[in-house]
Formats: structure tokens, sequence, C-alpha cells
């Protein structure tokens, strides 16, 4: 384990921090294998001639998203955004300013970019592309989450995670990719899913998880794959096969299905809803992994796709996936596969949808019976995922994404309490371990950066007796899981929000049913389900 | 490429110090890697460690975690079937600490 003090909490409202220069210019994860570059056509490793590939490979960029040129061109440096990042607040760095990161890639294009960059750099603030310069972005830029919490308060709305892709990219493309995502994303091409689970391992799994449900329900609960005429295709992060509290979140997706009455699969070639491409801000390698989903849901017959509980893949589903794939209406007019499927697919459910939509409608509709009191023990605060909080949407009304997810909660346990206004929805601290940094080499910035939402958990904590943390997010779930015990908190006070409602789900004929009845005999379930509302 | 030495024979192993090549592995192996995370091996341990390997050899994966501490239960009573028990045993979590010991491969994703 690396050598490093967990940060103490602060007091509360937090004072602004004295800052400690270069505090985590050490930090710099792994670097991907060749291998691990190649396979996303990425040259294996530092190029030759990389400081003219750079800022060729800007140039580039800059032709093509408008945005990047607006947002490097137009930060008059108010200072708006200086103490918003959790990663600033958790290392005192002043480079992990939103500002300070900007500068870093804005300070390169001034040179090669601009007119006064070009002829007077030294007035301007223009670096030239050299390595020490490389270096400090692929430390820098691996200390920024692209959670976007930095961009709601700046006042032109400068979206640091979009230079930080930028550069990302620019890295790849010179042969300097990071290990955690690239050797992921290479699993995730040629495997189905990000932890290389292959078919038959996910098959036996799911049967497991059925047999556990049954145990526990009385009842044939199924985690279909691969089934042909299915009318939805759930995709959903492959943590969700795999660790905890996930897996608990599946089974409760799996309970609201059967509950439901619908018919559902999973897909072994699309078993992954995480598109890590994102964060690398590779669009040619976010269209390849988007087309598994794409050709899954037309191999497999759906009508709809739904989305499981991951945040940055909601990104991707709710704002790109429409072009990339044609779930949603904006098919590419020259892929017939995305045309096909824009076809195939549903027009009058949203496509995709997330399953909290799905839940929620349920709930709404009165469909679901809840015996909210086995929740009881348990005070309920919900973390908004940085991707759905402030890049995404759910349901039809403005600020779906934040009542929606907190809706499902209360409809199955009695006690929930939000953190302090200032750290959820639109302003959302991030977990810490998001876009791209939740592997161990970056344990050290995930523990520091993780601190302004522990400071607000504590708060609740300490003050209305929260002792859980629900989240919708795969990244989230991990990061919490790994950091919680540093901050003296149980790491099993985090839950799937799936997981309170699969846990109160009364489903019809199982165990809990009849002992709910045998409680109350007297009690029509009609009545039951209508004290829920 | 780091390396690892087990009397005296030299075995890649990642940055880590995961093995690279896991046909490399045996006890002896397993011993030292045991060594690097602080883990004192007891029979306890290597009934998990066994396990991962034999699942692994099916499934060319490590086994999710309730899969795991099902067949622990399930082979060693259901007091053992549990996440806390195989933290207990392998405190940086029996995914990753585990799975290095047994010789496999880190599992990667959103975990």
């Amino acid at each position: 384990m690396a050598d490093f003090q967990t940060p103490e909490f602060r007091e509360y409202p937090a004072v602004p921090n004295v800052l400690v220069p270069d505090a985590t210019a050490h930090l710099s994860p792994f670097v991907a294998k060749p291998n691990h570059q190649e396979q996303l056509g990425f040259p294996g490793e530092l190029v030759d001639n990389w400081e003219e590939k750079a800022v060729d490979k800007m140039g580039d960029l800059l032709s093509k998203y408008r945005g990047l040129r607006v947002y490097l061109d137009s930060c008059v440096k108010c200072g708006s955004c200086t103490d918003k990042c959790h990663y600033f607040q958790g290392t005192s760095d002043p480079k992990n300013m939103p500002v300070a990161r900007q500068d870093l890639l804005r300070s390169v294009y001034r040179r090669y970019f601009t007119f006064a960059g070009k002829y007077f750099p030294k007035l301007v603030g223009a670096r030239d592309m050299t390595r020490e310069v490389l270096d400090e972005w692929y430390s820098y830029f691996h200390q920024c989450s692209q959670c976007r919490r930095c961009s709601v308060f700046c006042p032109y709305g400068i979206d640091t995670a979009e230079i930080s892709m930028a550069a990302r990219e620019i890295m790849d493309h010179v042969g300097l990719g990071q290990k955690y995502c690239n050797e992921i994303l290479g699993k995730l091409q040629t495997v189905g899913n990000n932890l290389g689970l292959p078919g038959p391992a996910l098959a036996a799994t799911l049967e497991e998880y059925g047999e556990e449900i049954e145990d526990d329900t009385g009842l044939p609960v199924k985690l279909p794959l691969d089934i042909k005429g299915a009318d939805i295709l759930l995709i959903t992060p492959s943590a969700d096969f795999f660790a905890e509290p996930h897996i608990d979140g599946l089974m409760g997706y799996a309970k609201v299905f059967h509950e439901a009455g619908v018919s559902w699969t999973l897909s072994s070639h699309a078993s992954e809803a995480a598109n890590f491409s994102m964060f690398i801000g590779s669009y040619s390698n976010m269209k390849k992994v988007a087309e598994r989903i794409r050709d899954a849901a037309l191999e497999l017959g759906v009508k709809r796709v739904m989305v499981g509980e991951c945040g940055h893949a909601w990104r991707v589903a709710y704002s790109f996936w429409n072009t990339l794939t044609g779930i949603g209406a904006g098919a590419d007019p020259n892929d017939e596969y995305a045309q096909k499927l824009q076809k195939q697919l549903d027009p009058s459910v949203p496509q995709p949808m997330h399953i909290c939509e799905f839940t929620h409608d349920l709930i709404q509709k009165g469909k679901l019976r809840f015996d909210k009191s086995v929740n009881d023990e348990r005070v309920v605060t919900f973390h908004d995922s940085c991707n759905v909080a402030r890049a995404s949407r759910m349901g039809d009304m403005p600020g779906g994404q934040f009542i929606i997810p907190r809706e499902v909660i209360k409809a199955c346990c009695n006690n929930f309490v939000d953190m302090d206004p200032e750290t959820i929805q639109e302003k959302t601290y991030c977990c810490g371990g998001g876009g791209g940094l939740l592997t161990d080499d970056l344990m050290e910035i995930r523990v520091k950066g993780a601190l302004p939402r522990m400071e607000a958990l504590k708060d609740v904590a300490d003050n209305r007796g929260v002792n859980t943390l629900a989240a919708i997010c795969a990244i989230c779930k991990a990061q919490f899981a790994k950091v919680l015990p540093y901050y003296d908190f149980p790491m099993h006070m985090l839950v799937s929000t799936h997981q309170l409602v699969g846990e109160a789900l009364v489903m019809t004929g199982s165990e809990q049913e009849k002992e709910l009845l045998g409680e109350d005999a007297d009690e029509a379930p009609e009545a039951k389900a209508a004290e829920q509302d | 490429m780091a390396t690892m030495t087990v009397n005296g024979r030299e075995l890649e192993v990642d940055e880590e110090g995961y093995l690279i090549d896991l046909s490399q592995w045996d006890k002896e192996v397993g011993e030292e890697l045991a060594k690097s995370e602080n883990v004192e091996m007891t029979e306890s341990h290597w009934e998990v460690i066994d396990f991962l390997r034999e699942y692994y050899d099916e499934y060319q994966i490590a086994p999710a975690v309730r899969v795991l501490t099902k067949a622990i239960g399930k082979k060693l009573g259901k007091e053992k079937g549990n996440s806390k028990y195989l933290y207990e045993l392998f405190p940086y979590g029996p995914a990753k600490q585990a799975c290095k010991i047994a010789g496999l491969p880190k599992p990667t994703g959103c975990i």
C-alpha cells in the first residue's frame, strides 16, 4: 500500500484550504502496455516525433469539437471554480483547481493555435509541448474524474471534463495511455465486459443468483441470458454480476421484472453498460463499444433497451446512444443496422430507459407492494452520481434524475434524509473514483478526493442518524466500498438502490407475502398497496 | 518487467506483483505472494485459494464474491459463508488479494 495520510475532517462547512504546491505531483497511474494500446488503435508506446503528433492531434480535436476551442478561449480567470473540485479540496494542490487543470492544456493551445501565443508566448503563459508538460498532463489529467461540478459554478460553463478527455485522447494518440482504462476497454471489445467474464461463467453466475432469490422468496425468479424475443434487453455494469453490494442491486432488478410480469434478458455479447471510451475521449472506441449493444439488441429482437445502475453509462446511453446505435431517435442515415434497430424498438416508451424510471413507473401505477418495515433499521441517504446528475435526465420532468431515485428509495424505506444541499443534486460531489480513476494505483487521490462527500455523509450520520448510503453507479459503489473505512465508516453501510427495492418488495405469491398476510390476514392485499401510496 | 524469486526461480510479475504466467504457480509461490501481502496463510486461507484455482480452471475467471461465499458456506459451514469471513482472511478484499495469492490475474472493472 502507498504511504499517505487520510485527510482530517475539516470544520463543517469547510474553510478554504491552505495551498500546498505539488502536493500530489507524484501521482501517476500505470501506463498502458503496448498490447492494451494497440487493441484500441493507438500506438503501442510513445512515438518518436510525439511533440509534433500531439500538437497535430490537438488541432484535429479543435477542428472537430467547437466546444473545446470555446472552453480554451473563454476563461477569464474569475476564480469561481477554484475551490469546487473535490480533488483540490482533498489535496490542497493548486494544480487541482479546475482553472489550473485547464491551463495545463490551454497553455499549449495558446502556443500553437493563437496569434499571441505564437509570437509572444511568455506574455500569455504559452508553453511548448515538452516532456515536462506531457508528464504533468499525465499526472493531473488523471486527477480529474470528469465529474463537471466545476462547470456548474463557471459563469461561462467551461467544461473541464471536455478538456481532460481531449488531453487523454491526445496522450493515447502519441502512445501514452492509462493502463486501467485501456486494458479494460480491450477486454470489453473482445470478451464483452470490463471484467473479462466469459459467457459460460456469466450463465453459471446468473443461475446461482436465481437460486438465491428462489430460496428467499419461494418464487422461480430467473435472470435470463440471451433469450431471443424477450421484450427488454437490460444493459448493466458487469460489476453487478461480480461485486457486493452491486449483486444485490441486480437481484433487485430481477425481482422487479418478475413482479411486473415482463419478459427480459441480459446479453452475453453485450454484458456491459460501462463505456470507458468516454473517459479517454475516444469517439471511435465509444462507437465500437456501443455497437456491441446495437448488435445484441438486433440479434435478440428486443423491443426495449434498459440500463442498470451505472453512472457514466447512463450519460453515454442517454446522450449518445441515439446517434451511435439507433437506440432513440437520430440513427445515422448511413448505418443500416442503427436504422433497423431504431425501427425495431418501441417508440411509445423512452429508449433507452433507466431501471429507476421503470421501477418508479410501476410504483406510481401501484403495481409494486412494499413492506417498508424491513428497512426500518436503516436511515438512508442518497449519493447523486455525477454523470447522472449533470449529464443526463430521467423521466419527463426537469430534475427527474434527482427526484426518481429518491422516490424509489422512499417507496421502500421509511427513513430518508438528504445530505447538505450544497453537496447533492446538480452540486453533487464525485465519489472520488470516477472518470477512470477507480484503480488501486490511484488510491491516494481516490481517498483524498472522497473527502467532501465523506464530510457531508459524516454530517448526516452524526446529526440525523444516517447509517445507509445508497448509490446508483457501479463506480461510486466500488469506490465507496474501498474508501468508507478510511473515514471510519463501515463498508456495509453502502447499498445499491435496487437492493433496498429488492429487500422491501413483497412479490405476489412469495414467502414474504404469506408472512405478511398471516400477520394481518383480514387486510386485503389491495388495501395494503393503497396504504403505500 | 518486474520479477519475484521463489527458491531460486525467477518469475515474472506485473507492476502490482500479480503473477504473469499462472502455470508457474505452486504452493511455494502462493506462500511468497502471501508474504508480499502480509497475509499469514492458514488452512482456512488455502481452502479459499484452492477453490479459486479450481473455479478459474473451469471458467477462466475468478468467481464473483457471492459465488465464492456460497461455495465456502456449502463446503465449510454456513457461519463461514459470508464476505465478513473472507475479509477476515484477506483484509484487502477477497477478490483482489486472494486472486493475487492464487496466482490469478487481477480482476478488473468497477469492482
